[in-house]
């Protein structure tokens, strides 16, 4: 639902990467997402394609590289990949838990020519 | 074909202004306090009772965050300081206040006789999680009909509250709602929150809500 102001920063962002680098076209923009953080990859593209219209963006291809969700455990610090949905530690049982990995929402690269 | 390496968050541009909306808003010595739930849980009946509550303690504001329509506006419009209402329905986002739009609402806002605003957010429990508004307090009402499973179905939003509501204690005998299982969920997943039981319609748990709000905006350096 709230892709579409996340997609505008993406094509901004990318829009002045490419120019810094005076490039002609983009070819593909490399995201990283966490499994938490929420983002739908297909409704960004859906977006991007719209946005990026008329401008060297344009027919970019996004590529999403998904982030597991980890969680640490507060009480016995062991990592792990949520199991249920009580989130609960594998080792411990413990139930206060951080996220370690999963919120991330980057650009990590992109493709010009 | 050339690689530019990036690593750049993409919500970056969100929190840039929202760092400038905190700045202004510190400059005034004005406390914040973002406000959030599932549409229905009683944010405008808590707002409205926080203004009552804390009349001629401190100078209040309220923004307010809907898709559409300025019923809550005109709720609270007689009982606060100033009210701006921003709807959604044709910025980029619908489904949650951004930074950009509280930076805007300042700028309607007569900062200098404001010791408190209450921002109150689009009801939606999943948007409002990623977008920080330049706030010093997150806030998350849950009400009891919606049942005790909202943290776990929902963890974001409730990872970053500083508060925690738990909403209409009054229908306690007539909801199956398991405020100790409630209460583990999120402490388990932010061990430093305030949990406040409370009740907007009888007014039960009202005052130590308020008290907090008003220990918190002393101690954030509102005006008086």
């Amino acid at each position: 639902m709230h892709e579409l102001g996340v997609t505008e920063n993406i094509v901004n962002i990318a829009l002045a990467k490419a120019g810094e680098a005076q490039a002609s076209k983009v070819i593909r923009i490399n995201l990283v997402v966490g499994e938490l953080a929420g983002f739908v990859p297909d409704c960004i593209q859906f977006y991007f394609d719209s946005l990026s219209k008329d401008t060297v963006a344009q027919g970019a291809t996004l590529h999403f590289e998904s982030v597991p969700a980890e969680l640490r455990c507060r009480d016995c610090s062991t990592i792990f990949r949520p199991q249920d949905t009580l989130w609960a530690c594998p080792k411990c049982k413990g139930r206060s838990v951080e996220i370690f990995k999963g919120r991330e929402l980057y650009i990590e690269s992109l493709e010009v020519e | 074909m050339k690689k530019i390496e990036v690593i750049q968050n993409v919500l970056e541009a969100n929190d840039t202004i929202a760092s400038r909306n905190r700045r202004l808003l510190d400059e005034h010595n004005v406390f914040a306090i973002n406000i959030m739930s599932a549409p229905g849980a009683g944010k405008t009946s808590l707002i409205l009772q926080t203004l009552m509550r804390l009349k001629g303690k401190l100078n209040m504001a309220v923004i307010e965050g809907d898709v559409a329509s300025t019923v809550d506006a005109e709720k609270v419009q007689n009982k606060a300081k100033a009210v701006v209402q921003i709807n959604t329905c044709n910025m980029p986002e619908s489904c949650s206040l951004m930074a950009a739009m509280i930076e805007s609402a300042l700028k309607d806002m007569p900062l200098n006789k404001i010791d408190l605003i209450l921002i109150e957010n689009v009801g939606n429990l999943v948007c409002p999680a990623e977008f920080i508004l330049g706030e010093h307090k997150r806030v998350v009402i849950s009400s009891l009909p919606e049942g005790d499973d909202k943290p776990i179905k929902y963890p974001l939003i409730f990872i970053d509250a500083d508060a925690v509501i738990i909403n209409k204690m009054d229908l306690a005998p007539y909801v199956d709602f398991d405020v100790a299982a409630f209460r583990r969920s999120i402490t388990g997943l932010n061990p430093k929150v305030e949990v406040f039981e409370l009740s907007s319609k009888t007014g039960e748990g009202i005052e130590k809500w308020c008290s907090w709000i008003l220990g918190q905006a002393k101690a954030g350096g509102a005006k008086r």
